[in-house]
């Protein structure tokens, strides 16, 4: 029957000569020797097909076709089975050569068919299916329905196998005539038929890797599976014949181990992805847009984490275990004034008293070059782990996108508009019957709307109708920007004037008009937004990005105010410091001139560092500031939730019963989830992160603990309280949009934290900065004492304009080349694509 | 009509775990726990690992799902292989298959007799292909099979049309569901034979851009999307 082998389609040729046209010319000769008994033996031209389709995945994977209920793959099956290397080896060395002739026959027989291999490999799939079903069938014949207790079976087919061994050794005489030392039946193991068997051996062990994509049924797996794992083990002791036994079993020992342990690790990794079945859960009810919104959640999270690690680990627990302690300094100490209330919870959780003078916030720190017994450089420290949380930040952020565009792998196809439609419109996540109502409905208006607009395939008043009411909204929404950007931008200058002329002077309108103001356009605007949006008539994929879009800028005129005001009070703070420093150096002259007279009684001025005047130290109020606004924005976000979500819910469920209209159709309804607010609430509080994290090492740690509660209570709010969206859209894989505004933000944060750190000399008498000139001073200090002398000089010419222009001219041009590369790419793409589809209109006229 | 079932769906789940179920979840994690070992031997265990894309404690977990369908009729040792088979409508009321629409026909197309009665390899086999791991070809190859309702090996017009129906709930005129079936045949069918083979269909399913995420079901599986995509 193996001259069925012999036999194959175009797609094994073509194939086959794509990888292998060494073999072709060596294979003509079986070729001629058999092509008379395989036109004898030919059945139909299926069943050949069939064997082909054996032949050719033998060749690819090695998989044993041992129990196909002929006599010589039982032998074969038995000579596995006692453990006759030297059988073994012949077996392999003939499979091979069978192998060959299938090939030979195909690179004669295909060699007028045009080589397609893609289609090749879509026919071979195609054909896998009946083959299957054969090979079950066989299995099932030959060995009874004993599909389980494999042992029993193959201690049977070894006997058979002995017997028909010689039977088999001789056909193989005949048929094999000239092999490649395959047919040196007693001899033992030449070179390379051990080379050949250890490539047979890789090849199971590649099927056992890969036999979980195989579309079989698990039965047949198992076998398949077990069989392989029996032949890896049974040959690979036999390989080590030789000079480097020990060697290769140790290295298969090895990578037993290594399998092992990759397996476990795996398991591990999964077993540590947090909230996957919160997720899952969400997802399922609610499709995956909102889910999108709690991986991003997560994502954010994780991320957090590591700058928590890093401002955790390497500022604040140095400086708590070996810094100085709380009380030797000034800086260190609760000043006199404030003392009687600095415990307080009031003052605890305005963030000033103990929590201001303590490792929470920059003021704390020493500006010693070293602390404790490790020699600890402090300020270096501190001021690499500011630099080094911005550069991962964007490092990660700017990776994921890469990512995300990596595997947006062209889907903007359009010429499957139906059939995608038809066969990918159901998600098959749905596992709840009101996502799955609303599913089923938005498929058929989604099926409607493309029927029609197939028949009526261009009507031009509706178009004009459409693009006149989009451009229309853009109007609308442009001119709300431009209003409440106007608004901020008079309320700021009104409060700039009124700071100026001193605030008592002022009613509690005058000195809240900004937040207010602030807090009212937060409200409204994007209400209007959404308004204006539903003119517009988008697929509401299409809309949330717009609205996303539209509030992001709205957000942006609040992140403006708050650092125009940050601004203001650093300038103000500065003035003040002038004043103080002047006014300190009086307070110690007198301290000196009053401390004379008494100081026969007492000997050195000892003054307790709680009553040393101090300068403000801006710093630690910028990082409060942070604090504060992040403290206070959870606390609202939590209290929306609670009563926009919870309240609401339980009223109208509730009240339904004795109220005159119906509250869950009606008027309140439930609400559902706002995926644009919360997704913009992350991003706005993690660019809040950013820029205050260096004032602030706590910050980080305030926030991995917001996000943590309020992935808990978000879960829980979605869950219980909001109702699934009236158009469930599915979330498109890889979209950078989330990303991209992060990017921007946190750019934007980048902006004043890198000012502030290079342009504003740090306080006098606070912080690990301080009795510098600037911040960053602390670089070249280091490299003075830290490093060689050669080192600072290489740093001072490497730093030098003439060679950082070059450099940066460098980078610039690269980028320019790369992207002139990609766009070629790109336009090589699109014409590839144009051109494939020009052929299938062809293929289809013709 | 339309408006009940509308009202039906605005309701949140608010959900009340009883004690009872509660304690039920905790002695089954103890149970987990404790004797993972005897349901299935080590080499099982492997073996099932190397043949679906789960991992050990998925595939317990799975074990769990398939047995609380019929406690009585699974037993809790799989050492000896016993020959367990659930029947379709214990199958189909899973909550992951309950609302889909195909549900039947994905139990035919992978259970072993092809009549949606299912064995644990047939249950595992099942998920192992629904996961988000399982690669493009292989979810193609088994959609193709769940979408070709008469086991013709091509998905012709009446496949199309049974697709349509059940995914819209007939509520498409008749028109217009052969329109849509015309349609697809006219975009997908590239040697023009009038029906839809595995090629065709692997060419059309394989470009889609959502393709793997949606026919996938969240049992547990692996890796969830990149973050910032929606």
């Amino acid at each position: 029957n193996f001259f069925y082998f012999s036999q194959c389609g175009n797609f094994v040729n073509t194939l086959f000569l794509l990888t292998n046209p060494y073999f072709t010319c060596t294979c003509f000769r079986f070729l001629i020797t058999d092509v008379s008994e395989v036109n004898n033996e030919e059945d139909s031209a299926a069943e050949n097909q069939e064997n082909d389709r054996g032949a050719d995945k033998e060749r690819k994977r090695a998989k044993p076709r041992t129990r196909r209920g002929h006599g010589r793959g039982r032998a074969r099956h038995g000579g596995e089975e006692d453990g006759d290397d030297e059988d073994g080896t012949r077996r392999a060395g003939q499979r091979r050569q069978r192998n060959r002739r299938g090939r030979g026959r195909a690179g004669n027989e295909g060699s007028d068919s045009e080589g397609d291999p893609t289609k090749a490999r879509k026919n071979q799939a195609n054909q896998k299916s009946k083959e299957d079903d054969e090979q079950e069938e066989d299995e099932k014949g030959g060995k009874s329905g004993k599909g389980k207790n494999e042992k029993k079976q193959d201690k049977k087919v070894d006997k058979k196998g002995k017997k028909e061994k010689a039977n088999k050794k001789k056909k193989d005489k005949k048929k094999s005539g000239s092999g490649s030392g395959s047919d040196s039946e007693e001899e033992p193991i030449t070179e390379e038929e051990l080379a050949k068997l250890k490539e047979e051996v890789e090849e199971k062990k590649k099927l056992i890797a890969t036999l979980r994509n195989k579309p079989w049924k698990m039965k047949k797996k198992l076998s398949v599976l077990k069989e392989a794992q029996l032949f890896v083990e049974k040959f690979e002791g036999a390989l080590g014949k030789g000079k480097g036994k020990k060697f290769y079993a140790y290295k298969v020992m090895m990578t037993k181990k290594w399998m092992k342990f990759q397996r476990d690790f795996e398991n591990f990794k999964t077993a540590c992805i947090p909230w996957e079945m919160k997720i899952k859960e969400i997802e399922s009810h609610f499709g995956s847009s909102v889910a999108s919104y709690f991986i991003f959640l997560r994502w954010m999270y994780g991320i957090n984490m590591i700058l928590f690690g890093l401002t955790f680990g390497l500022v604040m627990i140095p400086e708590a275990l070996m810094g100085k302690p709380y009380g030797s300094l000034p800086r260190k100490t609760v000043p006199r004034a404030e003392e009687a209330t600095a415990m307080n919870f009031a003052t605890l959780w305005d963030f000033s008293g103990f929590a201001q003078y303590s490792v929470l916030f920059y003021g704390y720190y020493n500006n010693q070059r070293t602390i404790g017994w490790l020699k600890f450089r402090m300020p270096l420290s501190y001021f690499l782990v500011g630099v080094g949380t911005i550069g991962y930040s964007f490092m990660i952020v700017i990776r994921t996108m890469a990512r995300n565009a990596n595997e947006d792998g062209g889907g903007d196809d359009t010429s499957f508009n139906f059939s995608w439609k038809m066969f990918t419109s159901w998600d098959y996540l749905i596992g709840n019957p009101e996502t799955a109502d609303n599913k089923f409905a938005s498929i058929t208006t989604s099926f409607k709307e493309a029927i029609v607009e197939e028949q009526e395939s261009r009507k031009e008043e509706n178009i004009h109708l459409t693009r006149f009411l989009r451009v229309l909204a853009n109007f609308l929404a442009l001119c709300t920007l431009a209003g409440s950007g106007y608004l901020i931008f008079f309320v700021v200058r009104r409060s700039q004037k009124f700071a100026l002329e001193g605030l008592e002077n002022y009613g509690w309108w005058e000195r809240n008009e900004v937040n207010m103001v602030m807090s009212l356009l937060g409200m409204f605007c994007p209400t209007l937004f959404d308004v204006i949006s539903s003119l517009e008539n988008y697929h509401p994929r299409i809309a949330l990005r717009w609205q996303l879009g539209r509030i992001f800028a709205l957000f942006l005129g609040n992140l403006y105010t708050f650092i125009i005001a940050l601004m203001d009070e650093i300038n103000l703070k500065l003035e003040e410091e002038k004043i103080v420093k002047y006014n300190m150096t009086i307070w110690e002259a007198s301290l000196y001139n009053g401390t004379i007279p008494e100081n026969s009684t007492a000997p050195p001025i000892q003054v307790d560092p709680a009553d040393v005047p101090r300068g403000p130290c801006w710093e630690t109020m910028v990082g409060q500031e942070f604090v504060r606004l992040t403290v206070s924005d959870t606390m609202t976000t939590y209290i929306t939730i609670l009563i926009g979500d919870f309240l609401r819910a339980v009223f109208v469920r509730f009240f339904n019963y004795c109220w005159c209209w119906d509250l869950e159709y009606g008027f309140p309804s439930y609400s559902e989830f706002d995926i644009s607010g919360n997704v913009l609430g992350l991003i706005f509080n993690q660019g809040m992160i950013w820029m205050g994290s260096f004032y602030a090492p706590c910050l980080p740690a305030i926030n991995v603990f917001r996000l943590h509660t309020s992935m808990y209570l978000q879960c829980w709010a979605v869950m219980c309280c909001n109702v699934p969206q009236e158009r469930v859209f599915k979330a498109s894989r890889s979209n950078n949009f989330y990303m991209a505004m992060l990017l921007f933000i946190l750019f934007l944060s980048t902006l004043p934290a890198v000012y502030t750190i290079v342009s504003i000399p740090p306080s006098f008498d606070c912080g690990p900065f301080s009795g510098k000139t600037r911040m960053f001073e602390v670089i070249s200090e280091t490299l003075e004492h830290d490093f060689p002398s050669w080192f600072g000089k290489v740093f001072g010419y490497a730093s030098n304009p003439g060679l950082i222009l070059p450099f940066i001219l460098l980078m610039v041009l690269s980028i320019y080349y790369l992207n002139a590369t990609s766009k070629s790419y790109k336009e090589a793409n699109l014409e590839l694509k144009k051109k494939l589809q020009s052929m299938r209109q062809k293929n289809k006229n013709c | 009509m339309w408006r009940k079932t509308r009202r039906e769906g605005q309701r949140p789940p608010i959900k009340v775990t009883l004690r009872k179920e509660w304690w039920d979840k905790n002695q089954r994690s103890e149970l987990e726990m404790g004797n993972k070992q005897t349901i299935f031997t080590p080499e099982q265990l492997d073996a099932y690992q190397d043949c679906t894309f789960f991992t050990r404690k998925e595939i317990l977990r799975l074990f769990y799902k398939y047995r609380d369908l019929a406690p009585q009729l699974v037993p809790l040792d799989y050492t000896s292989r016993p020959n367990v088979t659930l029947p379709y409508e214990l199958i189909g009321s899973m909550p992951e298959l309950k609302d889909n629409p195909f549900r039947q026909r994905i139990a035919e197309v992978f259970s072993e007799s092809g009549d949606g009665n299912m064995t644990l390899d047939d249950f595992l086999d099942m998920f192992s292909v629904l996961s988000e791991m399982a690669p493009r070809d292989l979810k193609a190859y088994y959609a193709f099979k769940i979408y070709d309702f008469n086991n013709d090996d091509y998905i012709c017009k009446s496949d199309l049309e049974k697709t349509v129906n059940k995914l819209t709930r007939n509520e498409l005129t008749p028109e217009e569901v052969s329109l849509a079936c015309e349609k697809v045949i006219y975009e997908a069918d590239l040697d023009n034979d009038g029906k839809l083979s595995l090629e065709d269909f692997q060419h059309m399913i394989i470009r889609a851009p959502d393709f793997l995420s949606i026919t996938s079901i969240h049992f547990m599986s692996k890796k969830t999307r990149n973050p910032g995509s929606f």
